[in-house]
């Protein structure tokens, strides 16, 4: 399979206008230097002026990429992103390293779960949610050649499912069909939402399964339609309540007019506890058994 | 360079001064940064920068960006003397209907970029001038600093990455008028020995008066000013400056004058007696 590294590496060969930038985190990016010389840019541990130096790239005519971990690229630079790169509508593609759970044993100050509400607040902005390493690569040509500034949280884990559908902006795969409950997910824990799937159709529920990919732009006739099929809407996210996927989905009905039974699987109000991936999704209660759990639990109410 | 000599550049630059303090009515202006920065921004439009109206969209132009942006009066009223910006627009100053308004924005033919939040346009230029470097370019940014706004850890952190990178495109002009908002720089943050600082970060730096058309001749005559490293001239300035009701007044920062009050301080301009001003002190910060 083709690696995050690889596609990125592929598409700067044949697109001279394409700069890769990183303040000092080169994890998944570590071949290119001396791929693409003068043409990888490391700032060292300067969140702010990567992204101020990316908007004059970009000024330029050139496509800057940006890496650096979620927190710190969103938190620490955001007003320049809002105000360098959102004002001046500049192409400049954010990618941001360990986002949600994929902190793991970091700790709070690494927990990326305000960057989707931070990034889809800004005008413009595209928001992009890969489920596994082949989305993000499939996602990545698109991300390029899309005129708008993109956030991207970025998620190499090995396949989450089978997808059935290409990627496009703004479009949800649905991987399966069901009149009962709706699971909407998107990133990482579409693994999570996926094993739930399976538990709650073994227990004779019937699931639609959607895996959203792009949180700005939403597919807002999936998540319309769900509410007007199904008995319950599921949010699931490592992300706060307020600002991600459970906010979009709320607005989405509200503007469209159409009322649902949603539940609500997010970070409410705190942050998680740090530990082994596998370890925090026990702990905090969104590995699939327990987000089918709670689902029954919600139902049966 | 132009041909204009330094008495037809003071003209060009009363005039400007002239459009700077017609701003400073009907919602005002930050009058005392603009008059502060009048000099400079003349000096290097006629005298030291690749660019001309035809130019704005030649990519082998050179750049100059207002990080302070409130001393934008000064770049409005330099572009309408030289030909960027119909005289019209400066009657549209914080009409909703233009966007000629309190900072910079690229509605403004002539304005690179925007700014208005201190710290963001040295790392703007920065990657401006990585571009240049990567394409092979000839060409320089010039970014204009306020010296408060080197209270900004970004604008440190931005040398630092130009330093680094051994921009000798990027050039860093202090707009050194002692003041920020309703304060002395020194007595806030002290910020000298600035030239050490500076220096320490990796700048070859020149100090100079940045009221003298001779002194900015010499010094940007030498740029870059050492072989691979950001150039940074300390430009000693007084804020408010051609107005001496209102020089280095601390409550002279953002004013709104009557139109009485503009009349006057147009004839101060041009040596015919102090203006007397009643206006409230605006303290906006």
């Amino acid at each position: 399979m083709t690696t995050y590294e690889e596609a990125l590496l592929e598409l700067a060969l044949a697109d001279p206008r394409l700069v890769v930038m990183t303040a000092e985190n080169r994890a998944a990016i570590r071949g290119l230097p001396h791929r693409l010389g003068p043409r990888f840019i490391d700032v060292g541990i300067c969140e702010q002026t990567m992204v101020g130096a990316a908007a004059g790239l970009a000024l330029r005519g050139r496509i800057p990429i940006c890496h650096a971990l979620a927190t710190f690229l969103t938190l620490r630079a955001f007003e320049f992103i809002r105000t360098d790169v959102g004002i001046a509508k500049l192409p400049v593609k954010l990618v941001g390293g360990v986002p949600g759970f994929l902190s793991e044993g970091n700790g709070p100050t690494h927990q990326a779960l305000e960057d989707i509400a931070l990034m889809r607040g800004i005008p413009n902005m595209q928001v992009f949610c890969p489920a596994d390493g082949a989305e993000l690569v499939a996602m990545l040509p698109k991300i390029v050649e899309s005129p708008a500034p993109a956030y991207v949280r970025f998620n190499a884990a090995p396949p989450a499912v089978e997808h059935v559908a290409p990627f496009e902006i703004g479009v949800a795969e649905v991987l399966s069909q069901g009149q009962d409950v709706t699971l909407l997910s998107f990133g990482f824990l579409l693994r999570e939402a996926e094993e739930a799937r399976k538990e709650l159709e073994s227990q004779g529920l019937r699931v639609q399964l959607v895996n959203l990919r792009t949180l700005k732009p939403i597919a807002e006739d999936v998540i319309v339609r769900a509410a007007r099929g199904a008995r319950l809407l599921v949010t699931i996210e490592d992300h706060f309540q307020s600002g991600g996927l459970y906010s979009i989905v709320a607005e989405t009905l509200l503007k469209a007019g159409v009322s649902c039974r949603t539940l609500p699987i997010a970070l409410e109000e705190r942050w998680f506890q740090p530990g082994a991936l596998d370890a925090v999704l026990e702990y905090e209660g969104f590995t699939g058994t327990a987000i089918a759990r709670r689902v029954c639990q919600t139902l049966r109410r | 360079m132009s041909a204009l000599s330094h008495s037809e550049l003071k003209k060009l630059a009363l005039r400007v001064r002239e459009h700077i303090i017609r701003m400073a009515t009907d919602g005002g202006c930050f009058i005392g940064a603009s008059l502060s920065c009048a000099d400079l921004i003349v000096h290097l439009y006629t005298r030291v920068m690749h660019i001309s109206p035809d130019l704005l969209a030649d990519p082998s132009r050179d750049f100059l960006l207002l990080s302070k942006g409130h001393d934008v009066p000064a770049l409005y009223g330099t572009l309408v003397e030289l030909g960027y910006l119909p005289a019209s627009r400066l009657k549209n100053h914080l009409s909703t209907g233009d966007s000629m308004y309190w900072h910079p924005n690229r509605n403004i033919p002539g304005v690179e970029f925007h700014s208005g939040s201190l710290g963001h346009l040295l790392s703007v230029g920065l990657g401006i001038a990585l571009d240049i470097r990567l394409g092979g370019g000839s060409n320089r940014v010039f970014v204009i600093l306020g010296d408060g706004e080197l209270n900004e850890g970004s604008v440190w952190e931005s040398l630092l990455v130009a330093s680094a990178r051994k921009l000798d495109n990027l050039v860093c002009i202090v707009d050194r008028n002692e003041f920020q908002a309703n304060l002395r720089t020194e007595e806030l943050l002290p910020l000298e020995p600035l030239e050490q600082k500076f220096e320490a970060f990796g700048a070859r730096v020149q100090r100079v008066d940045g009221h003298s058309f001779s002194a900015l001749d010499r010094v940007f005559s030498e740029l870059p000013l050492a072989q691979g490293k950001v150039s940074v001239v300390i430009a000693d300035t007084v804020r408010g400056r051609g107005l001496p009701s209102i020089e280095r007044q601390a409550d002279r920062w953002f004013v709104n004058f009557t139109h009485a009050e503009v009349e006057a301080l147009l004839a101060e301009l041009h040596g015919e007696g102090r203006a007397h001003l009643t206006s409230e002190t605006l303290v906006v910060r």
